[in-house]
């Protein structure tokens, strides 16, 4: 199937097998290895990406879901060399260790900061519950949500991430927001 | 003295690491693609025991994009090679071959049977399918108890027995201390337990992974390990490769905590067909085929009795292991019970002891290391003792524990297995937790709550700690008959424009090398902190090493950074007398540079460099280089310690066990960055609290294991933990030139008991005094209700919670 996907600002038009998921697509035909795989059962969230605007666990999603959208990974986050404020708070914050995860976890806490721009603790564990991270203990991971809160204006993300009319739905994809 | 600038040791400087990894700029295993790149898949055994009669390839060779199929008779024809045992801990251990592809019989379900190679990934595994392999069941051997009972079917038939060695520490035959059948009849309290370690899947978050490149003269093998220089040299030694012709390298690695450390059969094979194709060759696993394949950790049976007199003072430790070890041994396999023999002494004064441990084989993926490799266990059965010796006395736990831990001005202390700790505080470290935690107040709210039969009752969990890591001196090791030396390389380049190349060793996946070497090498040259670059993980860059585990990189691999600094220094020194005409002796080091003493004549070392870069003017036979290396093999271990303390909220109606608050403070020696210290608390406070509260590897009947995904096998999530309170006191290790100690593993060696305890505390009452791990809520249900504290025996259920479904039996099935 004959498929077109703008991803991190780029269209891309390419014959897929209907079968193929979204993160093998990203991967192995547009090169976007900083999306990662970490398990078959969608339980790990390594592979979050936002598609129009939305969370998604990209191994959850056929590349044909796709066709015609706007996919967000977490290569298209910097702008002119500016980190996110999500990427700079992870950093700020110690975190990442390995940072297998942090893809995943960086995209999924935009989403979780759109929905809610002030979130306490208790509302950061609970976005953040699909995705899993077995080095840091989640402790600096939910500094750095709460950090990036505080420098981002409220449902603020990249150009990029606005979908035309600013609507979100919902997907019951990636998240429990 | 000039004065100093502001010291980079001890600065929580942020992660030269992190900026490409949050920008998804990696280089995992997985995103290499070479030209020609072919795509390999393995067929797993559904079967735990099993004769294979036939394997059948023909449909699967007939497949769309199917290069090639094999079978583990095509690539080793001999049946002659097998994975390495490095850790051969008895003379007469028993060994059995580990194949690459399974060769007659299966011996553990998911053990890889044939191997697919095609044009993609989507291919091979189509192909998968179409393999067919006729088996034989054989009897499945599950459960240390039964493995080890007469007449018990055997994994390993030819062996004649499931049991690989039997390895004993006598204090009274070592000379350490007493005989503990003595100490015990004499004691006035004599308290005896069998504690259940259970298994643990390590669950690195980056699925292991393999490129082979075999294009060149020298092959180059990428790989998600831990140890790219073992790799190296075993890979030969296990193919008969010559070295030379070997390059490995470890890109960005996802994570290891032991399941890392590891010579693998899917390694090796990828390296024989790699060879036989002529073209590069990529093997990746899923999540699915690590939880099966990937080696597991823990697993033992502890039969642990202490005797003390009646106020408190120990009189003996006596401890008798059963290890289960999988089908096969490991790269390190039964050394990880061994290395837990000398720890389950742990901070006391105890005058006997006697440690045996039986390793044996299981119709299971293997054990090896885990995070802590042998010293949670020790830790786990010493500390949760303690609690029940304090109950059975009718003692504070913590005024038991004071009354027999090594008091701070009895270091150095040899203890009755005969280490010698070189220095430590545990009084300090205990006041600042008890401090933190408000023992007195939870002490007296847990009366409260008990005096008024609340449903929700409070427990107080402690565990004082230490270990052993820096692993290791090399003739330690020697002497218990590992197979190789624990000292560790560190090389230092010096670049005409004053920039500086850090060769290390170590090989990092996740700690943070790249800033703390960086850190280290800042102070020691003067030279900025951004001006150096650590090179690590390639073997063509960084040539030696044994690489990183078992808390070793910075007590060892950091002190070879320092040696090789001192190096360099001292061939600048030469070079930089000449440049300014004075004689060496009065030459001063300092902020980088050099200065004549009592002037303000001086040179800075960048300027030396381009002297030496230049050669024009150097003095008489000296070479021009003030490139230095140094290997550091260190003299003792390191003994990081701590006091960790946990309050568990226990609801008797539905054992669901809430962590209301968990202090650590530990004593990790000098610190670096205690950003990264940080960091490496919390993750280790996790991963030892999962042990506790959620994690099993469970098999059924049958050897299948039904914890086999991220769905069943409960690595916790962000709602699962607390929040920690985390805290240092500071003794500098005496061993080593930097004073530190350590922080790898301490967080999870530490946790599980006093997580364990503090559950049992808060239902001892209830006629509790154990409950067997995972503490899913249905055991701790059926400890308070029924009395009954074991889950029923291995592999029977698994820990129940977040994914599991069957609340009958307490986990998924």
């Amino acid at each position: 199937m004959r498929i077109t996907v703008t991803v991190d600002g780029t269209s891309y038009t390419d014959d897929v097998e209907p079968r193929t998921l979204l993160v093998h697509h990203l991967r192995e035909k547009l090169g976007k290895t900083g999306t990662v795989v970490g398990c078959d059962t969608s339980n790990c969230g390594a592979c979050t990406v936002h598609l129009n605007g939305q969370s998604v666990k990209s191994c959850s999603v056929l590349a044909v879901q796709a066709d015609g959208g706007e996919v967000t990974t977490v290569e298209g986050l910097a702008r002119d060399g500016q980190l996110h404020p999500v990427q700079q708070a992870f950093r700020d914050n110690h975190a990442l260790q390995c940072g297998f995860c942090t893809p995943g976890m960086i995209m999924q806490s935009i989403d979780l900061l759109a929905d809610n721009p002030n979130p306490d603790e208790e509302a950061v564990r609970e976005g953040l519950e699909g995705n899993l991270c077995r080095c840091t203990g989640y402790q600096n991971i939910v500094r750095a949500v709460r950090d990036a809160a505080g420098h981002m204006r409220p449902g603020a993300g990249p150009e990029a991430e606005q979908v035309a009319g600013g609507e979100r739905t919902t997907t019951g994809v990636g998240g429990d927001s | 003295m000039t004065a100093m600038a502001e010291p980079e040791v001890g600065r929580a400087r942020v992660r030269k690491e992190d900026e490409r990894l949050i920008t998804g700029r990696t280089r995992w295993t997985d995103n290499i693609a070479l030209p020609g790149m072919v795509h390999m898949a393995l067929l797993r055994s559904p079967t735990a025991h099993a004769r294979i009669t036939a394997i059948d390839t023909s449909a699967a060779k007939e497949m769309s994009g199917v290069i090639a199929v094999y079978t583990g008779d095509d690539l080793d024809p001999g049946g002659e090679v097998g994975m390495p045992n490095a850790w051969p801990i008895t003379p007469d251990q028993k060994t059995p071959r580990r194949p690459m592809l399974a060769q007659g019989t299966v011996n553990f379900a998911g053990e890889a049977v044939a191997a697919v190679i095609a044009r993609s990934a989507a291919e091979a595994e189509d192909a998968l399918a179409e393999i067919d392999v006729d088996y034989e069941d054989l009897p499945v051997v599950l459960g240390l108890d039964n493995a080890v009972a007469d007449g018990a079917p055997l994994v390993h038939e030819d062996m004649g027995t499931n049991k690989s060695a039997e390895w004993i520490f006598d204090s009274a035959a070592a000379g350490s201390g007493g005989d503990v059948q003595q100490a015990m009849s004499s004691s006035d309290v004599v308290v005896t337990r069998r504690f259940r370690q259970q298994r643990l899947v390590p669950a690195f978050m980056e699925p292991r992974s393999v490129v082979v490149d075999p294009t060149a003269p020298q092959l180059t093998m990428w790989s998600a390990t831990q140890v790219p220089h073992i790799l190296k040299t075993m890979v030969a030694m296990t193919l008969g490769l010559p070295e030379h012709q070997v390059r490995v390298i470890a890109p960005d690695v996802g994570g290891g905590f032991g399941g890392k450390l590891a010579v693998t059969p899917e390694e090796c094979a990828a390296v024989v067909v790699a060879q036989k194709l002529g073209k590069p060759v990529k093997w990746t696993e899923s999540r699915s085929e690590t939880m099966v394949s990937a080696h597991h950790g823990r697993d033992q049976m502890q039969d642990i009795s202490i005797s003390a007199s009646r106020d408190g003072t120990i009189t003996g430790l006596k401890v008798d292991l059963l290890a289960d070890m999988g089908a096969y041994l490991g790269i390190v396999g039964g050394g990880v019970p061994v290395l837990g023999a000398f720890m389950f002494n742990a901070i006391y004064k105890i005058p006997a002891y006697r440690f045996s441990c039986t390793t044996v084989f299981t119709n299971t993926t293997l054990t090896d290391a885990y995070r802590g490799a042998g010293r949670p266990e020790a830790t786990f059965a010493i500390e949760r003792i303690m609690d029940e010796l304090a109950a059975e006395l009718g003692m504070d736990p913590m005024q038991l524990r004071e009354k027999n831990w090594i008091k701070h001005d009895e270091f150095p202390y040899t203890t009755v297995s005969t280490l010698t700790y070189d220095s430590g505080n545990y009084e300090a470290a205990t006041a600042k937790a008890m401090q933190l935690f408000d023992y007195d107040g939870l002490r007296r709210e847990q009366a409260e709550r008990r005096a008024r039969g609340d449903r929700v009752q409070l427990g107080i969990g402690i565990s004082t700690f230490t270990e052993m890591c820096g692993l290791a001196p090399s003739r330690v090791l020697g002497s218990l008959d590992y197979g190789a030396g624990g000292w560790e390389h560190a090389a230092i380049r010096m670049l005409p424009t004053g920039k500086v190349e850090v060769v290390t060793g170590a090989s990092p996946h996740g700690q943070g090398h790249e800033t703390a070497w960086s850190q280290i090498v800042a102070d020691q040259l003067g030279v900025g902190f951004d001006d150096i670059e650590i090179l690590h993980g390639d073997t063509q860059s960084s040539h030696k090493g044994l690489d990183t585990y078992g808390s070793r990189s910075l007590a060892v691999g950091g002190i070879a950074v320092v040696k090789a600094a001192e190096k360099v220094i001292a061939k600048a020194r030469k070079v930089a007398a000449h440049l300014m005409e004075a004689s060496e002796d009065d030459l001063e080091f300092a902020d980088g540079k050099f200065t004549v003493r009592g002037t303000d004549t001086s040179t800075a070392i960048q300027d030396v460099a381009l002297a030496v870069f230049a050669a024009h003017d150097l003095p008489e036979g000296v070479e021009p280089t003030l490139d230095s290396e140094a290997v550091y093999d260190p003299e003792n271990f390191s003994f990081p310690h701590g006091t960790h303390l946990c309050a568990a909220e226990v609801d008797t109606d539905t054992g669901q066990v809430r962590l209301r608050s968990y202090v650590s403070v530990d004593d990790i020696g000098k610190v670096i960055n205690p950003l990264i210290v940080e960091g490496q608390m919390h993750g280790g406070l996790a991963q030892g609290i999962a042990q506790a509260l959620y994690e099993e590897a469970v098999y059924d009947e049958f050897g299948t294991l039904t914890s086999g995904t991220f769905a069943d096998y409960l690595v916790p999530s962000a709602m699962d933990l607390p929040s920690f309170t985390t805290d240092r006191t500071e003794t500098a290790a005496t061993s080593n030139p930097l004073g530190v100690k350590g922080v790898g593993e301490a967080g999870t060696i530490a946790s599980t008991p006093a997580v364990v305890n503090a559950v049992v505390d808060a239902v001892r009452h209830h006629g509790v005094d154990d409950i067997e791990m995972p503490l899913s809520p249905m055991r701790v249900w059926r400890a308070v209700h029924k009395g009954d504290t074991a889950a029923g025996g291995p592999g029977a259920e698994a820990g129940g919670g977040l994914g599991s479904i069957d609340s009958a039996h307490g986990g998924a099935q």
